[in-house]
């Protein structure tokens, strides 16, 4: 089992696309392992709606287990659970200790999340995320790292 | 060989990529746009559209309007009509997240010079009632169960509830509420995300905007007269949202079942995952159908209550009624849809599926689908353009059936956020926006800075293209002067 502690953060470990999806925003994630990717894709999913990420307290916490067979779509789940956490409950989120286990051939995502209710006042506002599209979304090794590839649709 | 090259002028305005171009395209690919609009197209429109030509069923031609650009499976501004009886599909893909996004116009009888000293009070006020933003939620508070009474039965739940006027039904597209809605085709997880939302706006590119109807810019007075544009300088307000977060779920969740059986239950093979589809009359594909008019619904409600909130910010300002300041609805219309439709194909008369994503239905006079009011002009069609540009009001034509009576839904962008961000800034924006009359309220400065005018095509341009490829003719060309963006 792998996972990863907030606070060893690295140097922005995503960058947002400029060519991809005239319309829509597509981002580049990466992470020496899949708990930094997928930290590091909830918050470049997370930035696109907020510019100042660090001004989300983080008061409230939730627990997002997940599984799935297939790494990517893993990945595609935990995305839409944060969406789905921030139209419902208006819920700004991000991961603070993200655990992914591969075990008999499926994969076990633990994550634990913490963040606050929107404040206009304080958290400047991008884009709205409609949802997590499947438009050449790919996680994949490179040289050692992951690597994942997103398009969001705006 | 640059894609482009194997474009084929059919005509000024009509481009094809012959089915021969990829391998497994049932069909021709053609786009509908002048030689310029063609040009500045991304190279992604041309592979999107030929991906969307392999998809079972489709009927005579994938298409791309002139506003076409680049989005996931689907082109923005692809339509495609699918035989349902030839195992035609229904796909998500070919509708959008945004299920039934589309434009609301409404008139007054108030003029430039009767407005304009109100204005940012009129704006800021709205900019308080219409919610916009992330996540943004309405004023009404409503039960799950009040939530699916609502999204099967769309703007008629409003109205019965006071959010508007029996009249605002017939000028909506499926009199604001298409049959064969079921709720219980729909998640938990899409009530969670909608029930709180209805009566907002969005973001992105999702506004609401004061408009002017200056006297230069009537094209056809006769036409504009039918829709009570009579006055010099007449006020007018339009919108632009959809079925927020519950029609983003919607879709999600049956992208995903249909990427479970469409190709061990279906046989169906895809260029991309986004274009994930089901035969039309099968158990999946009825359920989304099903599902989707809930979705439709919704967004219908969504603009019903934004409508009533409109009037009531206008009525509050100039202390007099909403009908006494003649706030007439003149139509709603969906850009982002799957509608079974009629039409004669190779001259025998077929019933089709037909997807429209970031493309307007525009049926020429005589459709029983057309409100009866308008039935004799044509279907009343809503473009927006930027917020720094300008809107039209057109109708639909005889001459649009080669596009199954479709048109193009908006400016249509030409760069993405991402470039666009880094070169304007929202306040800035905002400021000589200002200097030039348009006030403008965003709960975003980089919201807005992606939406500046340059991102976008030429209003102008795309409207010109729709004229001259016969399947829209410009009624009213308006003018913002206040703008509320998400």
């Amino acid at each position: 089992m792998s996972s990863f502690q907030f606070k060893s953060f690295r140097a922005k470990p995503y960058r947002y696309l400029e060519d991809i999806g005239t319309a829509d925003i597509a981002f580049e994630a990466t992470g020496r392992d899949l708990p930094e990717l997928f930290t590091a894709a909830a918050d470049a999913t997370m930035n696109v709606m907020i510019d100042n990420l660090d001004a989300i307290e983080l008061c409230e916490t939730r627990q997002i287990e997940l599984s799935n067979d297939s790494i990517e779509m893993l990945l595609f789940d935990f995305l839409q659970e944060l969406i789905y956490f921030k139209d419902a409950r208006r819920l700004l989120l991000r991961p603070r200790k993200t655990q992914i286990e591969h075990k008999d051939k499926e994969y076990f995502l633990k994550v634990t999340v913490a963040g606050e209710q929107l404040d206009a006042t304080r958290h400047h506002q991008r884009a709205d995320v409609k949802a997590v599209t499947l438009h050449g979304f790919s996680v994949e090794k490179q040289d050692g790292n992951w690597k994942a590839r997103v398009l969001l649709d705006i | 060989m640059a894609i482009i090259d194997n474009l084929q002028k059919i005509s000024g305005t009509v481009w094809e990529l012959p089915a021969t171009y990829k391998e497994g395209m049932r069909v021709p690919a053609r786009i509908v746009a002048t030689e310029k609009l063609v040009r500045e197209m991304d190279e992604a429109v041309y592979q999107q559209i030929s991906n969307v030509a392999t998809l079972p069923g489709i009927t005579r031609y994938a298409l791309c309007m002139p506003d076409g650009h680049s989005g996931y499976g689907f082109p923005i501004g692809g339509v495609a009509a699918m035989d349902v009886h030839e195992g035609g599909v229904i796909s998500p893909g070919g509708i959008g997240f945004d299920i039934n996004c589309g434009m609301r116009l409404l008139i007054t009888n108030l003029t430039f010079e009767e407005v304009h000293p109100h204005l940012h009070q009129i704006v800021d006020r709205l900019f308080e009632r219409v919610p916009a933003g992330v996540g943004s939620h309405g004023f009404l508070k409503l039960s799950h169960q009040e939530f699916r009474d609502l999204v099967e039965h769309g703007a008629r739940w409003c109205v019965e509830r006071g959010y508007g006027w029996e009249d605002d039904l017939e000028v909506t597209e499926e009199n604001g509420c298409i049959a064969g809605a079921d709720a219980s085709k729909i998640s938990e997880r899409a009530i969670d995300r909608g029930y709180n939302q209805v009566g907002t706006l969005g973001s992105g590119n999702h506004y609401l905007e004061v408009q002017v109807a200056r006297p230069e810019d009537v094209r056809d007075k006769q036409l504009a007269k039918k829709f009570g544009i009579t006055i010099p300088n007449q006020v007018v307000v339009m919108f632009h949202c959809g079925s927020r977060g519950f029609g983003h779920q919607v879709a999600t969740d049956y992208l995903q079942k249909f990427l479970k059986v469409m190709e061990s239950k279906y046989q169906i093979k895809i260029l991309d995952r986004e274009l994930a589809c089901a035969p039309f009359e099968s158990p999946e594909g009825s359920d989304y159908f099903a599902a989707m008019k809930c979705g439709l619904n919704m967004s219908f409600a969504n603009r019903q209550v934004i409508l009533h909130q409109i009037r009531e910010v206008f009525s509050e300002v100039f202390g007099r009624s909403p009908e006494d300041l003649g706030m007439q609805m003149i139509y709603d219309v969906a850009h982002n849809t799957a509608k079974l439709e009629k039409h004669i194909v190779n001259g025998k008369e077929k019933r089709l599926l037909v997807h429209r994503k970031g493309a307007t239905r525009a049926f020429g006079p005589g459709r029983g689908e057309v409100a009866a009011r308008y039935r004799d002009i044509g279907q009343p069609v809503i473009i927006g353009g930027s917020m720094e540009t300008g809107s039209y009001l057109l109708v639909g034509t005889a001459s649009g059936a080669e596009t199954f009576f479709s048109t193009a839904h908006g400016s249509g962008r030409t760069m993405s956020r991402t470039k666009a961000r880094k070169l304007w800034h929202g306040k800035e924006l905002q400021h000589d926006l200002e200097a030039r009359g348009i006030y403008v309220r965003s709960t975003s400065w980089a919201g807005l800075a992606e939406e500046a005018g340059p991102a976008y095509k030429n209003i102008d341009e795309v409207i010109a293209a729709t004229e001259l490829a016969g399947i829209s003719k410009p009624v009213v060309r308006f003018t913002p002067i206040g703008n509320v963006k998400g």
